[in-house]
C-alpha cells in the first residue's frame, strides 16, 4: 500500500471517529471535548513539504468543520499546528537520525519523551487557538485555561491510547520506493 | 522588484500560512452567526469609540442651544408643578371658559415663562435686570422672577413691548416676604446696598430659634411671588435690641453675578387679590367714617 493511499484511509478513519464517535459520546463536562482527529497531521511523514503540510492541514480542518457546522474554526487551528510542526520536530529530534531512518513521527522514531513533548506542544497550540477562536474572548481567563488544559489532557490520553493500541510498524526509509 | 520577489519567495511558506489562516478566519466569521455577531460587535465598539470622541467635540458647540432647550423644558415642567394650582370648591362655581383650568379640576394659579437675562448689574445701590420678554409676550408688572435653579431673583418693575425691567433683590428699595423653612415664621427680606452676596431678613421675633445655615424661602403671604422658592440661607445672626427682632444676614441662593436663564412667574389671581385687598381697606375706612 502506498503512503498516499494509506494516509487517505487514515484521514477518513480519523474524521469518522472524530465526527461519529468522539463528538457523539456524552461529554464528561461542558468544558471537555475529546479531540483526536488532528493526530492525522502529527502522523504525516517527515518528508512532506511544508507547503503540502499546510494544505493538508487546512483541508483536514475544513472537512471536519463542515461536518461540525463551524466553518473555519478547526481549519484555523489545524493550519496553525501544520505550520509549526516542522519547527517543533527540528527542535526535538536530531534531524539526521529521524529524517534518514524513519518516515513519520512516532514514539519509536523520536523516543517516548520527545514524542510526548511533540504531541503535547502541538495539542496545546491546537486547543488553545481553537478555544480562543470559539469564545473569541477569554470569558473568565480561568475558564479558558481550565478548558484548554482539560481538553489537552483528554486528547493526550486518547493519543497515547491510540499509540499503544495501534502501534505503527516502524518504517525505515529505503532507497527503493 | 527583484528584491520583493526574493522576499516573497523566502517567506513563501509563511505567506501561504497567513493566507490560508485568513481564509479560514473569513469562513469562521462569515458563516457562523455567533462569530459574525462577535466580530461585528468588536468593529462597532471600535467605531463607536471614535464616534464618541467626535461627539464630545461636537456637543461642545451645541451647548448653548442645548442649554436653551433644557431651560424651555424646565419651564414647561415648572408649569406642571402641583403647587401652581389651588383647589377650589367647584360645586358653587360659575362655569366659564375652561382655558385656565387643567383637566384634573385644579385651578391654575401660577404660570411660568422662560426668559434670558440680557442686562444685569450688581454693583449699584439699585440693581436692575433686563429680560428679553415684554408685554407682547404677556409680561406685566409685579411678576416674580426666579433663576433656572428656582432661586428668587426679583420682581418685574416695568414693561416695554419686548423687554422688561426687573428689580433685583439687590435693590435698596426691594422688599419681599420670606419665611424660615423650619418654623415658618415670616419676615421681610431687604438689601442694605453693601455686599451683593448678602441680604437682610428682618421682622422675625427674638423668641424663634434660628441656626446658621437655615433655609429662607418665599412666604405664602405675597401677591407676586409663589411660595416655597429659595431666597437663601442664614449666614449671620444678630439681634436688634431696640425692636426685639432678629437682624439676619442671608446668603443669596441666586448667584447674581452669573444669571443667564430665568423664569418669569405670573400669579393669575393677582388682580383679584389686590382688588379685594383695596376694597376691604376702602370699606374699612368708610365704616370708620360712618361710625364717627
Amino acid at each position: 500500500m502506498s503512503d498516499f493511499l494509506k494516509n487517505i484511509i487514515r484521514f477518513i478513519i480519523f474524521l469518522l471517529v472524530q465526527v461519529y464517535v468522539l463528538n457523539k459520546i456524552p461529554h464528561l463536562h461542558h468544558f471537555i471535548t475529546p479531540y483526536l482527529y488532528y493526530l492525522f497531521i502529527l502522523w504525516l511523514p517527515f518528508s512532506i513539504s511544508r507547503l503540502g503540510l499546510l494544505v493538508v492541514g487546512f483541508i483536514t480542518g475544513l472537512v471536519l468543520d463542515y461536518f461540525m457546522m463551524t466553518p473555519g474554526l478547526h481549519a484555523a487551528a489545524c493550519l496553525l499546528i501544520a505550520y509549526i510542526r516542522p519547527f517543533v520536530i527540528n527542535i526535538l529530534s536530531p534531524k539526521d537520525i529521524t529524517e534518514l531512518t524513519y518516515k513519520a513521527p512516532s514514539p519509536k522514531a523520536m523516543g517516548w519523551t520527545p514524542y510526548a513533548v511533540y504531541v503535547l506542544i502541538l495539542t496545546l497550540f491546537h486547543h488553545g487557538y481553537m478555544v480562543f477562536l470559539e469564545w473569541l474572548d477569554f470569558g473568565s481567563f480561568l475558564d479558558f485555561i481550565i478548558k484548554v488544559v482539560a481538553t489537552t489532557g483528554i486528547s493526550m490520553l486518547l493519543i497515547f491510547t491510540v499509540e499503544l493500541l495501534f502501534p505503527r510498524k516502524s518504517k525505515f526509509r529505503t532507497n527503493t520506493p | 522588484m527583484r528584491n520583493i520577489f526574493l522576499f516573497i519567495r523566502r517567506y513563501f511558506i509563511f505567506f501561504t500560512f497567513l493566507i490560508l489562516e485568513v481564509v479560514s478566519l473569513w469562513f469562521l466569521f462569515n458563516y457562523n452567526r455567533f462569530h459574525r455577531a462577535k466580530f461585528l460587535g468588536v468593529a462597532t465598539e471600535m467605531t463607536g469609540r471614535i464616534n464618541n470622541q467626535y461627539n464630545k467635540v461636537e456637543d461642545y458647540f451645541s451647548l448653548k442651544e442645548e442649554n436653551h432647550r433644557v431651560h424651555k423644558l424646565n419651564d414647561s415642567l415648572l408649569n406642571l408643578l402641583k403647587r401652581n394650582f389651588i383647589q377650589r370648591d367647584t360645586s358653587m362655581q360659575l362655569v366659564k371658559d375652561s382655558v385656565p383650568y387643567d383637566t384634573a379640576g385644579h385651578y391654575r394659579r401660577y404660570f411660568f415663562r422662560d426668559a434670558s437675562v440680557i442686562y444685569n448689574t450688581v454693583n449699584d445701590q439699585k440693581n436692575y435686570l433686563q429680560l428679553n420678554r415684554g408685554s407682547n409676550q404677556g409680561i406685566k408688572d409685579n411678576m416674580a422672577v426666579v433663576g433656572s435653579d428656582g432661586s428668587v431673583v426679583g420682581v418685574v418693575m416695568n414693561v416695554s413691548p419686548n423687554f422688561c425691567q426687573v428689580m433685583s433683590l439687590l435693590h435698596v428699595q426691594s422688599t419681599i416676604n420670606a419665611s424660615l423653612k423650619k418654623g415658618g415664621e415670616s419676615g421681610t427680606v431687604e438689601w442694605d446696598g453693601k455686599d451683593p452676596q448678602y441680604l437682610l431678613l428682618k421682622k422675625i421675633p427674638k423668641t424663634v430659634e434660628i441656626n446658621k445655615g437655615d433655609t429662607v424661602l418665599t412666604s405664602t403671604y405675597s401677591y407676586n411671588i409663589p411660595p416655597g422658592y429659595m431666597v437663601g440661607t442664614v449666614a449671620d445672626i444678630k439681634v436688634d435690641n431696640t425692636t426685639g427682632m432678629y437682624l439676619l444676614k442671608v446668603k443669596t441662593a441666586a448667584n447674581f453675578y452669573s444669571l443667564h436663564q430665568v423664569h418669569i412667574i405670573e400669579n393669575i389671581d393677582r388682580e383679584e387679590q389686590v382688588k379685594l385687598f383695596d376694597e376691604t381697606r376702602k370699606k374699612n375706612e368708610e365704616t370708620k367714617k360712618s361710625s364717627h
